[in-house]
């Protein structure tokens, strides 16, 4: 885009907007329910732009298709809800441990099993963190609203780049799905991050081995001309197989490392109405955009309420939650699930202030007026 | 201003009801307002009762979805039965005239139209019924602009369709304009 | 010191393998470095995908572009490699159970695809790496450490059941059979289009010891006594062809390719 341009826009295809922005080059993907139209939609752009676009034979085809994408050097996603995100979870932890880079899409429905394939939910939060077998670095963001969508899918391909790994994007039925009012920026605005690739020249190229100055080890393409095997196995800094449990330990503690050590470029969060606030509505996603409308009545009723919102949900927002503890004695979280994320304010808050719970798993979404009541409940 | 206005089409599915709830979201942007459209949907793809939703607001939309409505569309006997609770006291039905309904006392106006039966016999195909009806809220609501609404609906139509489509315009403007 | 032919295809550095003694699965990816060879190949452009299994150890050793993926995902990785880079030459060492099994469904629609990438299946008729299970190759009435009172289940044809899928080019040999397996994978190489070798192999320890098979040596004879090439098979009667294993091409056909086809619609919008 050369101006900027003002548009009404689904959810689904901002994400797709985004990700072409960000230089998706490739889309693997497998049809569910809510999140087709971001497969519809790069089916027809991606050849537009010289990317390819594959309807694959199943979930676990999509993501292994997306992820063998990446290894040639294409920026690649793939897009699923909570029945497919179950299927990809091997091949997740897969990308995870051979660290490379994608970004896969779960747009939310009702669950569990196939569920209420049209309704909203937020009930992934936890699938998002230990869906995949073994410790693992997690990346999830959170976007509420179509325009968010956009730059959060964006973000999201520049931390995979960044940190050589998969990033999840944790939509909604209702993000997803509505349309609303979104200002696309002229490219030139947009940050892009690329992957940090080996120097031409470098005979010495390990795979796995990250140079000084270095947040990961920098990654070839295949054809490119370098030496280098991926697998699923533990490997050592060349990328081969080892069982050495030194070797292990190191590689293990590396991969969680650059997540855990740089969790100030990636968390990221919105407060509103923080300041003077005593009781704080923790939400996301689309029940954020309820808990906004909540928090504003409550103020207008004199209640000292704000909203901190995650746009970050793995890694959770330890720290700027702590702060809050200063002042903030209660804590709503509120999410469309039976209690998730709530299980990760309670670890942070640690008894320093009262956790309170306001879910739902009925598929529909959760209502301002329920979250102002239950607001004026525990003040 | 535009106040928060939360509109609710309802009828079956395959009678353009998102499509209505699109343009009238890209016509309230176009006047440089705020806009969400939304639905819910079923398994179906045709038949079932299908609703598409419309907030518009001069200011920021944080809820997007609607609660209460202040104007409920309704082109079927059962989206009448199932929505028509959640009209608000002093909101307004348009009610398609072929559907027959008991209303009795009631706390909301009432617009009966003949939707259907104007895109069938006047404008001359069935389909143009969502059309016919957002000329109908234009003119009863002023909620967006003519041209603004004109230039949404001809931005999502085919070409061959365009002329079919301002006609359902008109005649929608012109079925509200009898009533008022 | 190894020949020029290892020491030229194969990580060196990364032998011994580790297959048992007397698994045929070294002859298997001795042939696939050969036909390499033999094509000329820019190395710097093949790409060896695998599953999981003894056979998928194969990339490890192989001195290419190598994925070592999840078990029987190989081909839905290599079709992710193929789509985005087509000047990749694209092929995908696999087992029985990794290939039919578990990954059977990505078999047949990268069959039904047509896109170009050659399969081969190192073929030895149980799940070796887990401790000799029965696998979707095992004949009935043989014995695996889960079909301890015979498999009571019909085996595949992996040939056949690729070449109804829509595999352009489909065939057979043995890890006796040498040269001709060489000739057999070079012809699946340079096929425009989803090739695929089942290569038959030969597990001592787990198959041949439960089955009764003998040594290694008798396991490899077996193979030549029992062989009957495609050619052949009309001239034979139903009684002949018992227990045999047909070797040889079962099919081989030009139709348009997957990558070719999407290439020219990402033309179609170029300037």
């Amino acid at each position: 885009m050369k101006v900027k341009q003002i548009k009404l826009m689904q959810g689904n295809e901002a994400c797709v907007e985004g990700a072409l922005a960000a230089g998706m080059k490739f889309f693997g993907g497998y049809p569910i329910t809510p999140s087709t139209e971001i497969s519809e939609i790069s089916a027809l752009k991606l050849p537009r732009v010289g990317g390819k676009f594959i309807q694959m034979e199943d979930e676990i085809a999509g993501i292994a298709a997306t992820i063998g994408a990446s290894l040639t050097g294409l920026k690649s996603m793939t897009a699923t809800s909570g029945p497919g995100f179950s299927l990809k979870q091997e091949n997740i932890g897969y990308a995870m441990l051979a660290e490379i880079p994608c970004v896969i899409v779960d747009v939310q429905r009702g669950g569990p099993s196939t569920g209420m394939p049209t309704a909203p939910s937020q009930s992934d939060i936890m699938q998002a963190k230990w869906g995949t077998h073994g410790d693992h670095p997690v990346i999830a963001l959170s976007p509420n609203s179509v325009s968010e969508t956009f730059h959060l899918t964006i973000r999201a391909f520049n931390l995979a780049e960044k940190y050589r790994t998969p990033v999840f994007l944790m939509l909604d039925e209702v993000v997803a799905h509505m349309r609303e009012k979104i200002e696309i920026p002229v490219a030139s605005e947009l940050e892009i991050f690329d992957r940090v690739r080996p120097e031409e020249n470098d005979t010495k190229y390990m795979a796995y081995k990250v140079p000084a100055n270095h947040l990961v080890p920098p990654m070839a393409s295949f054809g490119d001309g370098f030496d280098f095997h991926v697998t699923g196995l533990m490997h050592d800094e060349f990328g081969f197989p080892s069982n050495d449990t030194d070797n292990a330990e190191k590689l293990m503690n590396r991969i969680m490392n650059k997540v855990n050590d740089n969790i100030n470029d990636i968390v990221d969060y919105e407060e509103s109405f923080i300041k003077d606030a005593t009781t704080i509505v923790l939400a996301y996603g689309i029940t954020a955009r309820s808990a906004i409308n909540a928090v504003k009545t409550a103020r207008e009723r004199g209640h000292k309420v704000g909203l901190f919102r995650p746009t970050t949900i793995w890694p959770s927002p330890e720290k700027q939650i702590k702060k809050l503890l200063k002042n903030v004695k209660k804590i709503i979280v509120a999410e469309l699930n039976l209690g998730q994320y709530v299980l990760e304010i309670e670890r942070i808050v640690a008894g320093q202030a009262e956790v309170f719970f306001l879910g739902k798993a009925n598929g529909e979404i959760i209502t301002p007026t329920e979250i102002l009541t239950k607001i004026e409940e525990v003040i | 201003m535009t106040k928060r206005t939360e509109i609710r089409l309802s009828g079956s599915g395959g009678q353009g009801l998102i499509l209505a709830g699109i343009i009238l979201a890209d016509a309230a942007i176009s006047e440089d307002k705020n806009a969400v459209q939304s639905q819910s949907y079923g398994p179906e793809a045709r038949g079932g009762a299908s609703k598409a939703e419309v907030i518009i607001d001069s200011n920021e939309i944080d809820f997007p979805k609607v609660g209460k409505a202040d104007l409920l569309l309704v082109l079927t006997k059962e989206s009448y039965t199932k929505y028509i609770s959640s009209l608000k006291t002093n909101g307004t039905l348009i009610i398609d005239s072929a559907i027959d309904i008991d209303c009795g006392k009631s706390s909301f106006k009432i617009v009966k139209l003949p939707i259907t039966d104007t895109a069938i016999n006047r404008v001359g195909k069935s389909i143009v019924a969502n059309i016919v009806a957002l000329g109908a809220i234009q003119e009863i609501t002023g909620i967006v602009d003519k041209s603004s609404l004109e230039e949404a609906v001809l931005k999502r139509v085919p070409k061959a369709m365009i002329g079919l489509n301002k006609k359902a315009l008109e005649e929608g403007y012109n079925l509200a304009v009898k009533t008022s | 010191m190894p020949s020029q032919l290892v020491r030229d295809n194969l990580r060196t550095n990364k032998l011994p393998h580790i297959w048992c003694a007397g698994c045929s699965n070294g002859i298997a990816m001795r042939a696939i470095s050969q036909a390499i060879e033999n094509l000329g190949f820019d190395k710097k452009k093949v790409c060896i995908v695998s599953g999981i299994g003894c056979s998928s150890r194969t990339s490890g050793y192989m001195n290419y572009n190598t994925l070592h993926t999840t078990h029987g995902r190989a081909i839905a990785f290599a079709t992710g490699v193929k789509l985005a880079n087509p000047n990749l030459k694209v092929m995908v060492v696999t087992g029985d159970g990794d290939c039919s099994a578990i990954g059977g469904n990505h078999l047949i629609h990268a069959a039904r695809r047509n896109i170009d990438i050659t399969t081969i299946v190192f073929n030895n008729n149980i799940y070796g790496m887990t401790g000799g299970q029965f696998s979707p190759t095992t004949p009935m009435e043989n014995y695996g450490t889960t079909a301890p009172y015979g498999n009571m289940e019909k085996p595949f044809d992996i040939c056949n059941l690729a070449a109804a899928a829509g595999a352009t080019y489909v065939a057979r040999g043995t890890t006796y059979h040498v040269n001709p397996l060489v000739k057999l994978l070079e012809k699946a190489m340079i096929k425009k289009g989803f090739a695929l070798v089942d290569v038959m192999s030969t597990c001592p320890t787990y198959y041949g010891r439960k089955n009764k098979k003998g040594t290694p040596a008798k396991m490899l004879k077996y193979f030549k006594d029992n062989t009957i090439d495609t050619k052949r098979v009309e001239k034979l009667s139903k009684e002949q062809l018992e227990n045999k294993i047909i070797i040889g091409e079962f099919k081989n056909t030009d139709e348009l390719e997957f990558t070719d086809k999407y290439l020219e619609l990402i033309k179609g919008w170029e300037g």
